[in-house]
């Protein structure tokens, strides 16, 4: 699903985020990316989504190499990830409901079968309850859903999400890593950037380590 | 296709959700754009009521054609059959002595005339062209002024030639008005289009991440600048179209003073679409630019 090779990444100024990363994704798995902070996490995550280009090597999404795409190309790129970022980015201006419809309207889903599915993701989040609230009501492990169910509307083949469980408290956190387990057993891929060791090593699942700008084993 | 559909009527519906989103706005931007309209729009329906009105006076306009003293019948009947071809029927042979009778009857010019020795006036004729646009009337009064025996022909359509100038010049004004007010209403929706888009800031910069085309991106405020822009410009037809309900009783009134039927006419409606259609490409424009411009710096 996704495959990298000799991947370098160094920012406008000199920093050397990553150095060389060769990893291999396959379709289906459930895959944390650790490190401390400062490791290159969330650069290696935003590498794949193709919104950091990398300094050096190869990666190839979905058997398309990034490096090789147009910039036309990249939005259709993205729309096969379900994107829960860092700083989550949820829309103040609109209620929850109105925030998960977003990547809907992106790819024209007709009003009603949108509507549809928003609120089916929602449920999936245990959120359904709340989905006239505006997201600046919900607690921080609610928002956290929001953002997931947002992430996974458009049933994406790779689901990424960088620190999802950063600042919630280990209920919250648990809860979120369900949902997330939920997704891989229907198939989805699941890729989870987070420096809290506690959620890594975990069954059916595998670490990749990154330390120095590399993947240590 | 029905998500292209979709993609166009959502588009459609968060335009005019942001119209209806801030009426006061929508009022003021709407208000400033249809009188930037209404000024070119009216002078271009004044100067159509001008031309309207040139032509009416204008219809009963004449060439003469004086012959040569020395024209004998025979001249004169190849000038007939030559004005039956040229402007069949529209053509009338004045005799010198009726020419002479008339100008008897004048007052004032009898004893002027009694006391010439002979009839000092040539023969004549008088044509009415079925088309009189000045140039069609300079055309023909060439064309019979190079006729045997013909000494002279007269146009008089020199007032017509200064008022088709003067016309000329009322056009372009129009044109230049035209085209300062359509600039100014791109600059207005140009602004307007930027605002939203600092606006939408976060929502933009979202939506290219999760795999927003820049069509996508770029549709609502699109929609957002033609909309303005055509309800801007019916705004500017209903202005006019009242204007000129208001002026039509007494312009009537002062076109029967001066013996004519003159009617003030309104916008027809495919000027009212023009104008329209107008407002709807030049928001659209506006919007365009705005855009492309914003959303390349969010980049
Ligand atoms: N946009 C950026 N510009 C410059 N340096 C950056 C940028 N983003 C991240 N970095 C640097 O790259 C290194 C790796 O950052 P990041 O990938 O965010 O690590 P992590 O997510 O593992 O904490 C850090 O030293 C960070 O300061
Ligand atoms: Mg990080």
């Amino acid at each position: 699903m996704i495959s990298c090779s000799g991947v370098g990444k160094r920012y406008p100024g000199g920093l050397t985020a990553l150095a060389d990363v060769s990893c291999e994704i396959a379709a289906g798995e459930m895959v944390f990316v650790t490190g401390h902070s400062g490791a290159g996490k969330s650069t290696l995550v935003k590498l794949f989504a193709a919104i950091e280009r990398p300094t050096a090597g190869s990666i190839v999404v979905n058997g398309q190499n990034l490096a090789a795409l147009r910039p036309a190309a990249l939005p259709y790129l993205r729309r096969n990830f379900g994107l829960v970022f860092q700083d989550q980015k949820l829309l103040f201006d609109r209620n929850a409901l109105e925030n998960v419809l977003l990547p809907l309207a992106i790819v024209g889903t007709p009003p009603a079968e949108a509507t549809r599915r928003a609120q089916a993701a929602l449920d999936k989040v245990g959120l359904l309850d709340r989905a006239k609230a505006n997201p600046i009501a919900l607690s921080g492990g609610e928002q956290q859903r929001l953002a997931i169910a947002r992430a996974v509307v458009n049933r994406p083949a790779i689901l990424l999400a960088d620190e999802p469980t950063a600042n919630l408290d280990t209920a919250s956190a648990a809860g979120i890593l369900d949902i997330f387990r939920a997704f891989h057993q229907v198939g989805v891929t699941v890729i989870i950037a987070t420096h809290d060791p506690q959620w890594s090593g975990q069954p059916d699942t595998r670490v990749l380590h990154l330390a120095q700008g590399r993947v240590s084993a | 296709m029905k998500a292209w559909l979709t993609l166009h009527a959502n588009a459609l519906r968060d335009a005019l959700r942001r119209l209806a989103a801030t009426p006061l706005n929508t009022v003021l931007a709407l208000f400033v754009i249809g009188i930037a309209l209404t000024l070119p729009a009216a002078g271009w329906l004044l100067v159509e009521n001008v031309q309207q009105a040139a032509r009416s006076a204008a219809s009963t306009q004449q060439i003469s054609l004086f012959m040569a003293l020395n024209a004998d019948k025979a001249a004169l009947a190849d000038i007939e059959s030559r004005l039956n071809q040229a402007a069949p029927g529209r053509w009338r042979f004045v005799p010198r002595d009726e020419a002479l009778q008339r100008l008897q009857g004048n007052s004032g010019m009898a004893e002027i005339v009694a006391s010439l020795p002979r009839n000092p006036l040539p023969e004549a004729f008088v044509v009415e062209p079925a088309e009189t646009a000045p140039a069609a009337l300079e055309a023909l009064a060439k064309t019979f002024a190079g006729w045997p025996k013909v000494a002279h022909v007269q146009l008089d359509s020199a007032w017509a030639k200064r008022f088709d100038a003067l016309l000329r010049i009322g056009r372009l004004a129009v044109l230049l008005l035209g085209a300062v007010f359509a600039a100014a209403l791109v600059a207005v929706t140009f602004n307007t289009i930027r605002l939203q888009i600092l606006a939408q800031g976060a929502e933009i910069e979202l939506a290219r991440l999760i795999g927003a085309t820049d069509a996508w991106i770029r549709r609502p405020f699109t929609y957002f600048g033609a909309l303005q822009g055509g309800l801007g410009g019916l705004l500017a037809a209903g202005l006019v179209t009242l204007g000129a309900h208001l002026l039509a009783a007494p312009v009537n009134e002062l076109a029967a003073l001066y013996g004519g039927s003159f009617i003030l006419s309104g916008l027809g409606a495919r000027a009212v679409a023009f104008i329209t259609g107008a407002g709807a490409l030049l928001g659209w424009l506006g919007a365009q630019i705005s855009v492309a411009i914003h959303l390349r710096r969010l980049n």
